[in-house]
């Protein structure tokens, strides 16, 4: 049996598990990364939009700090984000950016003087001031009251990764590659690591480490269609929920995007719409105002999904190969504009379609995008009841997002919390409660147990194809689960899932036995485990019986905060139960510096909770005081929901910021 | 997007191997695949291993050109697969592993462990002698035209097209290749890295490097991001002429 031991072992090497890694070694302790993929060729290098970080060094920026940053968060969130993460993070975020411009990222900068911009379809000109030359600039992302997403051109999360990756070698940072973790080391409630697979080899490795990270990013492949990388298939989340002892949190907040093309499901960006492209049905016709007579085409990207999709099952989708879709019609810009502002998508339309999108309308859909929930930690990132066990990035539910996250949030997320994450872990390292007490023969036992499921996969007959359940699990997904939601689809969603659950014990690979570099094995375990978190999400939505953020139940169409204002958390105690275990944690509005108000779309069905009008009151109160004494926001913020303790010491000073403190 | 038209069958011919099993040896192989409305490689390939052979290898990420994980020879050019249109391609046409870099098996090569080993030698990261950064300080300014012009650069995905389709490469194992030229021009060009031209020298000026380069330029033609490698191999083989002298 092959044992490695490091202080710290990191499972994932996007932009989070990177991050953690960085400041690890950093901070004078040992880290191995390990990662399906190179690092570079990770998730994360595909974020193009870029990278929420309040510096309000452009103009339309301008008047943009943490406290508003924090709020748009909140709403956002649709007021299940937990409000102290929330501010920890927009603190650190200014922090993280500038950092990242240290390393390396060419971000794009600040242009004194004019420039074009378009806002709401109509040409305006912007003039930037002669002190921000040349400092990070922004642009406008929904959802946000300021233009604070910060980018490189059309290659954010790409140069992000690399800068990050460039600066994990400096550190010299041990990778190991192509290596998948597929069980947790884990005994008397603490993690000891991870069992792993080579993916060339075949040969497994037990990582035996003080502390274990999951960055495994999100779990977008148990759809049918998402725009997620084809890796994102929810690992982490279930090697996590296989320990029986870790929990997930909010399995069931899945975002969407309105408008990927068909059928590969590659994102096109808001911008098509936000200059004026249009959505047409299979008839050519215009849609949108039908549904949405004040914002069409522009209202938020859960609102468009939701009325796409109707009309899609109203029958007026084109029908293809696979599967209904509309158009998107951007002909309407002219050519000039499509080859100068919306250069990547032209390429997009070239290389993936074939067509020219200044002649051809572009066939899109719907399609899953975003993995709100994940491994429900605390604050620190450690897992609340597997010690040992951290986790950050898409694959965590620490809890940013609530139920809808904010385009620009997430990779801002991934480099803030790893930060945190790698010195809330080094503090540990450095304590004696971290030392190694586990014992050899049971670090040999988990590895037996892996050995013997792949055996019995290789040796079985007459059993189940890992692609049938697997093809079967997505489209239940996507069919029962997507966008809309009710009662009676969920439920058959869980009865039918259940039954795949079952099912899968009984997988089979076929012809093709290596135990070296095979597809088919993998995707026979991967199967096995993707369905677990598939349950996860279905039932969660099921049990759920309000609308809030993303979760929309047609036949719950209210955010219910009397009832429903906590977390779902599911987790799988015992290997042969058939549907998770789900309990529920209180968000206690009594603590919140923002009290549940109205997100702003539609109208407002809100069953408030008797809790909320108290806070409020507190709230205004405290405000109005400090106000009046002149307390500075700082100070206000500080009364209302203190948060500074709680982020390590040298995170804490207040961010330099043009115009306010410079 | 319309349906009534009748589709081609593809005949995909697969240079495959699998290295871990004693018995196998190189050879090809041709599967017919039933093409559809806008199917890239990624399609054609994933249908294969799910409808015909399931141990088929290959390697694919992003499946939207972005990550660099896919490339392959397509009818002998070294290209990404996902973003290859099969309606772009004859009927018939073959594949085959990226020549140069180890093989995983069938289409899966590990361009990424060639990339890792090139990034530690050329240290490609910023090298900044000062202290720790202060990250509560306002950052250092850029000229927004010079950030542009980095990004140009740091667009590389460590593909390994221009690689596998270099004459140089072919012959000394050791050459940095385009993709390793490219990221000094990048370094080079970003004030905040503080090597000198001499260290870039020291790291490129020879026969591993821009001395070994004969500038056919078989590399420009097939990355995949247009990158302007002629234009920034010719400039540094006159700074490092420059050196010489
Ligand atoms: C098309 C698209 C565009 C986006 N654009 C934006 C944007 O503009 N702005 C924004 O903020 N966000 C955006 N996002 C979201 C954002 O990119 C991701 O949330 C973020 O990059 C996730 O980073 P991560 O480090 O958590 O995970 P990832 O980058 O997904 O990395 C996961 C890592 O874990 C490894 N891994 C997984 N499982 C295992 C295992 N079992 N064993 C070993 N290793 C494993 C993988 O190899 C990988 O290295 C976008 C997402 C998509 C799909
Ligand atoms: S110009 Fe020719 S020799 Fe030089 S790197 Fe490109 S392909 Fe290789
Ligand atoms: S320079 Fe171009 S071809 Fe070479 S590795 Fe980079 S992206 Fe690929
Ligand atoms: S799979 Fe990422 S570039 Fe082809």
């Amino acid at each position: 049996m092959k044992v490695i031991y490091t202080d710290v072992l990191i499972i994932g090497g996007g932009l989070a598990g990177l991050r953690v890694a960085t400041g690890i070694k950093g901070r004078g302790h040992d880290a191995v990364v390990l990662s399906l993929v190179p690092p570079k060729r990770s998730h994360s290098a595909a974020a193009q939009g870029g990278m929420q970080a309040s510096l309000a060094n452009c103009k339309m920026g301008e008047g943009d700090n943490e406290d508003v940053h924090f709020s748009d968060t909140i709403k956002g969130s649709d007021w299940g984000a937990d409000q102290e993460v929330a501010r920890m993070f927009v603190h650190c975020a200014p922090k993280a950016i500038r950092e990242l411009a240290h390393w390396g990222v060419p971000w794009s900068r600040v242009h004194r003087g004019d420039h074009a911009a378009i806002i709401n379809a109509e040409k305006v000109t912007i003039t930037e001031k002669d002190e921000a030359h040349g400092l990070i600039t922004a642009r406008d992302f929904g959802g946000t009251k300021k233009w604070r997403t910060c980018y490189t051109s059309d290659g954010t999360g790409h140069s992000m990764l690399f800068a990050m990756d460039n600066k994990a070698k400096q550190e010299k940072v041990e990778v190991h590659e192509r290596l998948e973790a597929i069980s947790l080391i884990h005994e008397n409630g603490r993690c000891y690591g991870a069992v792993a697979r080579n993916l060339m080899s075949g040969e497994l490795v037990a990582y035996v480490s003080k502390a274990t990270t999951m960055a495994t990013g999100g779990y977008g492949r148990i759809y049918s269609v998402s725009t997620n990388a084809i890796i994102c298939q929810g690992m982490g989340q279930a090697i996590a929920l296989e320990t029986g002892v870790a929990t997930l949190g909010n399995m069931e907040a899945i975002q969407f995007h309105p408008t990927a093309i068909v059928p590969v499901g590659i994102l096109t960006t808001e911008g098509c719409r936000g200059d004026g492209g249009l959505l047409l049905d299979k008839d050519g016709y215009r849609f949108m105002p039908d549904y949405e007579p004040d914002k069409k085409e522009l209202a938020s990207r859960d609102v468009v999904s939701r009325r796409m999709t109707e009309h899609m099952r109203k029958g007026k989708g084109v029908k293809s190969r696979y599967g209904d879709h509309l158009w998107l019609d951007i002909t309407i810009l002219g050519r000039e504009h499509i080859e100068k502002n919306l250069r990547e998508v032209k390429e997009i339309c070239e290389n993936f379609l074939g067509i020219d999108p200044a002649v051809d309308w572009i066939p899109v859909r719907p399609t899953q995008h975003y993995s709100m929930g994940g491994i429900r930690t605390k604050y620190t990132g450690e897992s609340q009841t597997l010690k040992g066990l951290y986790s950050c990035g898409e694959a965590a539910c620490w809890d940013l997002h609530g139920f809808n996250r904010l385009g620009g949030n997430s990779v801002s997320e991934t480099v803030v919390a790893g930060m945190l994450v790698a010195e809330n872990i080094s503090d540990y390292l450095d304590s004696d409660e971290s030392h190694l007490t586990i014992h050899t023969s049971n670090i040999e036992k988990f590895v037996k147990i892996e050995s013997d499921k792949l055996d019995a996969l290789l040796t079985k007959e007459d059993g189940e194809d890992a692609y049938v359940l697997r093809r079967r699990m997505e489209e239940i997904m996507m069919d029962k689960v997507g966008i809309f939601r009710n009662g009676d689809d969920l439920q058959e969603a869980v009865d039918e899932l259940e039954e795949l659950c079952k099912r899968s014990k009984n997988i089979e690979v076929f012809r093709s036995k290596s135990r070296a570099a095979n597809p088919a094995l993998v995707n026979a375990y991967r199967t096995q485990k993707m369905i677990k978190v598939a349950l996860t999400v279905a039932y969660g939505a099921l049990l759920r019986t309000e609308s809030r953020g993303a979760h929309s139940r047609e036949d719950y169409p209210e955010r219910d905060d009397a009832n429903w204002l906590k977390r779902t958390i599911t987790s799988w105690p015992d290997e042969n139960q058939l549907v998770p275990t789900v309990s529920y944690e209180e968000i206690d509005i009594s603590k919140m510096e923002l009290p549940p108000g109205f997100r702003g779309y539609g109208k407002d069905l809100t069953k408030h909770h008797p809790k909320t009008a108290e806070r409020e009151i507190v709230v205004n109160a405290v405000k109005e005081k400090l106000e009046a004494v002149g307390e500075s926001r700082f100070e206000i913020q500080n009364a209302l929901m203190p948060y500074l303790d709680k982020l390590p010491k040298k995170y804490r000073a207040i961010n330099e910021r043009l115009g306010e403190n410079i | 997007m319309s349906e009534s038209k009748k589709q081609r069958v593809l005949k995909i011919s697969i240079l495959r191997f699998d290295p871990h099993d004693p018995e196998d040896f190189p050879h090809m192989e041709t599967f017919e695949v039933e093409e559809a409305d806008g199917m890239t490689l990624f399609i054609a390939l994933n249908e294969i291993r799910e409808h015909h052979d399931n141990s088929l290898k290959f390697d694919f990420v992003c499946r939207a050109g972005i990550c660099g994980s896919c490339s392959m020879l397509v009818n002998g050019r070294p290209t990404l697969a996902c973003r290859t249109l099969t309606a772009k391609l004859d009927e018939k046409f073959t594949l085959a592993p990226l020549p140069l870099f180890e093989l995983i098996g069938d289409l899966s090569v590990y361009t990424g462990k060639w990339m890792r080993g090139l990034n530690e030698r050329l240290e490609t990261w910023i090298h900044d002698k000062e202290e720790e950064l202060n990250v509560d300080k306002l950052e250092e300014k850029m000229e927004p035209a010079l950030a542009d012009e980095i990004y140009e650069l740091d667009r590389c995905v460590e593909c390994g097209c221009c690689v596998a389709g270099c004459g140089t490469a072919k012959m000394n194992p050791y050459f940095v290749g385009a993709v390793g030229l490219n990221k000094i021009a990048r370094y080079q060009l970003d004030p905040r890295d503080k090597r000198s031209d001499d260290d870039y020298y020291e790291l490129v000026g020879n026969e591993d490097g821009v001395f070994g380069c004969m500038t056919l330029l078989g590399c420009e033609d097939v990355c995949p991001k247009d990158l302007p490698l002629q234009s920034k191999i010719a400039y540094l083989r006159r700074m490092m002429l420059k050196n010489t002298l």
